[in-house]
């Protein structure tokens, strides 16, 4: 039987912020690339992030975030990830984070933080490239 | 373990993880898949289910989140699967319809998934009957289909559906002509919703004087009902309808409709599975390439070609 | 505006022009592009000319400056009078941190005050919600009852100072606790002076922070603007909003007329309580962006004070001028600051920040170069007030109304964005209001389609973001002061809030609620029960719960 996988990506918004411009352009510039992207819409809590990536079963996780509150929220969805044995999801993130925040981010095994301004193009090259071998 | 047997062990303990797996080889079409879903069949046949369209801005995915929310409260566990289009042009797909439904998504006893329609060989509709089978074996009781309700094919995933509720809302102008082009026929339930509008009666009348063309004798005759999906007002009865036509599946006799169903899914099966193995056969004998070239040589048209292959082929048999 | 004879001539010596000088120059230096076009898509010539504005009525159309139809400004001697008003947006942390920087600002000469609540508080949960966690303080002040309000406002008498309040689901809790301010410091209602954001209908397409449904959020809206107009006159109970419109991604030419569009929601709905449109109008306010195409804005600005002008005139039979003026705040816009090369946002931020004083705007907020960053720090947000400065003492910009009035291509433009709008305005018209295009996703369609192609336009380098997808250089970040806001604060704020609730009468909090309740179910107009409720001290999240109750929450309608 000939197989149809296609890439599936989570866009989620922890926090409260409204800003989601940039989390849709990237939605869309991913659809157009070809992958199925989910997205859960605003104010999602981590718990809800990570039950979302579960059940969709999806590859890849971006996360979009302007409030500030990255540096309680972050770590709380990748402690959940590893609780429900997802570490096999890869991880970016994007939105308004401080230079000096983004080597602990990656300690906690998000994989890449991107700034505003960031292409989109730049965005699908990095998934395509980092797309976890998952089984 | 093999990691199918696993998979199928997860499923029947209701394991998120393992349904989670699960639809996603039958997604992918994988080999793997069919030999699942042969496996969990003997489990399934247990839940509800129940399919949901109508044109979009009808208030589907609210009202989805309510009737969830009521069924938890009696008690029950439920899943959802819910469909959008794959865009022909680049093969992605937007999955938002779960947006609603988030504040469900960490309830233990409530699975959604978002599904893309796909280019699936023998269409999203048996992709979908799969995915539900997955569900129905992993013990929930009640599984909730929604789909828009435009097109051939978004018919034909209802048709998964036990019980199927059609969705109107005042307001969507033309739209009710959408639904007379195909899910009338269909329906068990009609649904007004956003029933605190000014025109709701108007829906509701137009529904009805659509049904009265339908002069066709059915033992059940679908109730309109209104709703008001942001508060959740109507939503009781709705449950209320949907255990009602349930039990009237149950009462009837032979179980008509389920023998219908049962044989809609062999037919297509057949359909499926012959058509693969004649193309396979033809493909390794070489003619396969020769048929396709005479046909680009306009030396024979596609349907003589057929039909020709087809009288070769039983000939053998 | 121009005889026609003298046009004619004008248009033969143009053809001329073309046939001669201009395709012997463009054989040699072909222009850069096919075709030039601004963020609106509209379609820009290479010279503009007398043609271009032949039928222009200089007295209909453009008039004196404070006069119908507005287009050369508000009042008659503009920035030679009063210049704008420098208003800077601040609040972060606990109410004690912002009412520390409050007496700052005013020890320095300002007498107006705004305020920036947090996340929690601008989505009606106390601080001590599940959802806040993490949020407390953070992007603005957090507010959960009246103590916090009292202590924000502690030792400023409110009859002194004007307040900006940005905030919309909760505006009418928000006033409700500074009317109890001030009542509590003995200031007489008609004396309370200040804006409150309030323009429910842009969130559900623009900025996205709704807590209802949109018929009742436009009614909780409406229930300000009708409350003000009889009890608080000094007040601005509405700022219609078209910034977060752009700032989604708008185009200047959406983001004007879909502006405009609410406003006329918001006429429609407050002549519906029964005020005549005089005894409300002229207390509207409007609130747009100001981003990088200099004179695309410049248009806009002037194209919307005429657009308003005619519609109070025409579409309402207003007959006061002042429900006709179309009063502006503009702040740059924050979705051109990048991240890189973060010192180029000062001149980006300039050049926006002239766009708006030429577009005549009563009142400019500049936005520091860190934004794209952070919250700005104290240096960053001082340039960005300097840049303010610098163009009302330096520029010479000031010294005459409207300078660039008369020009072919500005006021062929201006006249393009109107009819344009006027288009846009028919369509919603036809689809039956705002809230009905909202439902249909009308706004949000049109909003993330302009979004995305201007995003794949950078992408292709069809437009060229400086230092973003041109010059860019190997940089190492710049060093950039960063503010942070103490994780304390959250501690703080949710025992202060603890206390509140121990020490207040709770049989009487549960008694005003209840009549919150049952007045919200009557569709009364809710600001006396709320004001009743928060000097109970009953809390913005208890408030929001009970409204939450009777109106159902909003989820939003995806469009991408």
């Amino acid at each position: 039987m000939q197989s149809i996988r296609k890439i599936r990506v989570l866009i989620a918004k922890p926090g409260l912020d409204s800003h989601d411009r940039g989390a849709k352009v990237v939605a869309r510039a991913l659809r157009d690339a070809g992958m199925e992207v989910i997205y859960t819409g605003l104010r999602q809590t981590p718990e809800q992030i990570v039950e979302t990536a579960l059940q969709e079963d999806v590859d890849v996780i971006g996360l979009s975030i302007l409030s500030g509150a990255h540096k309680t929220l972050f770590p709380r969805i990748m402690e959940l990830l590893k609780e429900k044995g997802l570490t096999d999801i890869m991880v970016f993130a994007g939105g308004i984070i401080p230079e000096e925040d983004v080597p602990e981010l990656k300690k906690l095994g998000i994989k890449e933080v991107f700034g505003p301004g960031t292409p989109t193009d730049k965005i699908i090259k990095f998934v395509l490239e980092n797309l976890p071998h998952r089984t | 373990m093999t990691k199918i047997e696993e998979i199928l062990q997860g499923i029947l303990t209701g394991n998120k993880r393992s349904i989670a797996k699960a639809i996603t080889l039958i997604e992918n079409a994988t080999a793997e898949s069919k030999k699942l879903i042969a496996k969990i069949y003997p489990h399934t046949g247990k839940a509800h289910i129940i399919g949901i369209t109508g044109p979009s801005g009808s208030g589907k995915s609210t009202l989805i989140e309510k009737i969830v929310r009521e069924y938890r409260q009696n008690g029950k566990k439920v899943g959802v699967i819910a469909v959008d289009p794959t865009s022909p042009f680049t093969g992605g797909a937007f999955l938002g319809d779960r947006i609603r439904m988030q504040e469900l998504s960490t309830d233990a006893e409530v699975f959604i998934r978002s599904m893309a329609t796909r280019n699936y060989p023998g269409g999203i509709a048996r992709a979908t009957k799969d995915a539900v089978k997955v569900l129905d074996a992993s013990g929930k009781d009640v599984i909730i289909v929604e789909t828009v309700g435009a097109g051939q094919s978004e018919v034909e995933i209802i048709k998964v559906a036990d019980s199927v509720v059609v969705m109107h809302a005042p307001g969507l102008g033309d739209e009710i002509q959408a639904i007379k082009a195909g899910l009338m026929e269909i329906a068990d339930i009609f649904v007004v919703n956003k029933a605190d509008r000014e025109n709701a009666d108007k829906a509701v009348i137009d529904i009805q004087s659509i049904l009265q063309l339908n002069n066709k004798k059915n033992a059940w005759k679908p109730p309109i009902l209104k709703t008001v999906a942001l508060t959740g007002e109507g939503v009781p009865k709705l449950i209320e309808k949907l255990e009602e036509h349930k039990q009237f599946l149950r009462k009837e006799k032979e179980h008509k409709k389920s023998l219908l169903k049962a044989e809609a899914e062999l037919v297509e099966a057949i359909k499926e599975q012959t058509a693969r193995a004649v193309i396979e056969e033809l493909k390794r004998r070489g003619k396969f390439e020769e048929l396709l070239q005479k046909i680009l040589k306009r030396e024979t048209d596609p349907v003589s070609a057929a039909e020709k292959l087809l009288e070769e082929s039983f000939r053998k048999v | 505006m121009f005889d026609k004879e003298k046009v004619g001539e004008i248009k033969k010596q143009r053809e001329r022009w073309e046939n001669t000088t201009l395709p012997k120059w463009i054989s040699r230096h072909p222009e850069r592009k096919s075709e030039f076009r601004n963020h609106s898509g509209i379609l820009i010539k290479r010279v503009y000319t007398p043609e271009d504005i032949e039928n222009m009525d200089y007295i209909k159309d453009l008039g004196f400056p404070g006069e119908y139809p507005f287009t050369r400004g508000l009042h008659a001697t503009m920035y030679r009078g009063r210049l704008w008003t420098m208003r800077m947006f601040a609040g972060y942390g606990t109410a004690e941190d912002t009412n520390k920087r409050f007496k700052y600002l005013l020890s320095e000469g300002e007498t107006g005050l705004s305020t920036a609540f947090d996340y929690p508080t601008i989505m009606g949960y106390d601080s001590d919600h599940p959802m806040a966690k993490g949020e407390v303080g953070v992007c603005g002040v957090a507010v959960s009852s009246l103590k916090d309000m009292e202590i924000l406002f502690d030792g400023i008498p409110l009859d002194k100072v004007t307040t900006s309040m940005t905030i919309n689901g909760p505006a009418s809790i928000l006033l409700a606790m500074y009317v109890a301010v001030g009542d509590k410091q003995g200031v007489s209602r008609e004396k309370l002076g200040g804006t409150t954001q309030n323009d429910n209908l842009k969130e559900f397409f623009a900025q996205k922070l709704c807590i209802f449904p949109p018929l009742p959020s436009l009614k909780l809206s409406t229930d300000v603007i009708e409350y003000c107009a009889r009890h608080l006159p000094k007040w601005n109970p509405i700022s219609i909003s078209g910034y977060h419109i752009r700032e989604a991604g708008a185009t200047a030419l959406q983001e004007l007329a879909f502006t405009i569009y609410d406003g006329i929601a918001y006429v429609e709905s407050t002549l519906e309580r029964g005020l005549k449109v005089d005894d409300f109008a002229p207390r509207l306010s409007f609130f747009f962006a100001s981003h990088n195409d200099f004179f695309e804005e410049i248009a806009k600005f002037r194209a919307a004070r005429r657009l308003w002008a005619k519609i109070m005139k025409e579409r309402f039979q207003a007959k006061n001028p002042r429900s006709m003026w179309m009063r502006m705040h503009v702040q740059t816009s924050g979705c051109t600051l990048t991240a890189h090369q973060p010192l180029n946002n000062i001149v980006r931020t300039t050049i926006q920040a002239l766009a708006a004083v030429l577009g005549g705007t009563q009142s400019l907020h500049t936005n520091s170069f860190d934004e794209a960053l952070c919250l700005p720090t104290e240096e960053a947000v001082r340039v960005a007030l300097r840049t303010q400065q610098i163009i009302a003492y330096e520029s010479g910009v000031t010294n005459t109304v409207d300078p660039l009035a008369g020009a072919y291509y500005i006021e062929d433009l201006t006249n393009e964005m109107e009819e344009k709008a006027w288009e846009y305005i028919q369509k919603i018209d036809d689809m039956g209001g705002a809230i009905a295009a909202i439902e249909k996703g009308f706004f949000q369609k049109e909003i993330a389609d302009s979004a995305y192609r201007y995003q794949r336009e950078i992408d292709e380098t069809k437009r060229i973001l400086v230092g973003v997808n041109e010059y860019t250089i190997k940089e190492k970040e710049y060093p950039v002061k960063l503010l942070r806001v103490d994780p304390k604060v959250e501690e703080e704020q949710i025992a202060r809030l603890q206390k509140v609730k121990q020490e207040r009468d709770n049989k009487k909090v549960k008694e005003t609620l209840e009549k919150l309740h049952y007045a919200a179910e009557k569709n009364e107009n809710l600001m006396p029960t709320i004001i009743e409720a928060v000097k109970a001290y009953a809390t913005l999240g208890e408030i929001t719960e009970v409204l939450r109750k009777v109106y159902g929450e909003y989820k939003e309608l995806i469009v991408i």
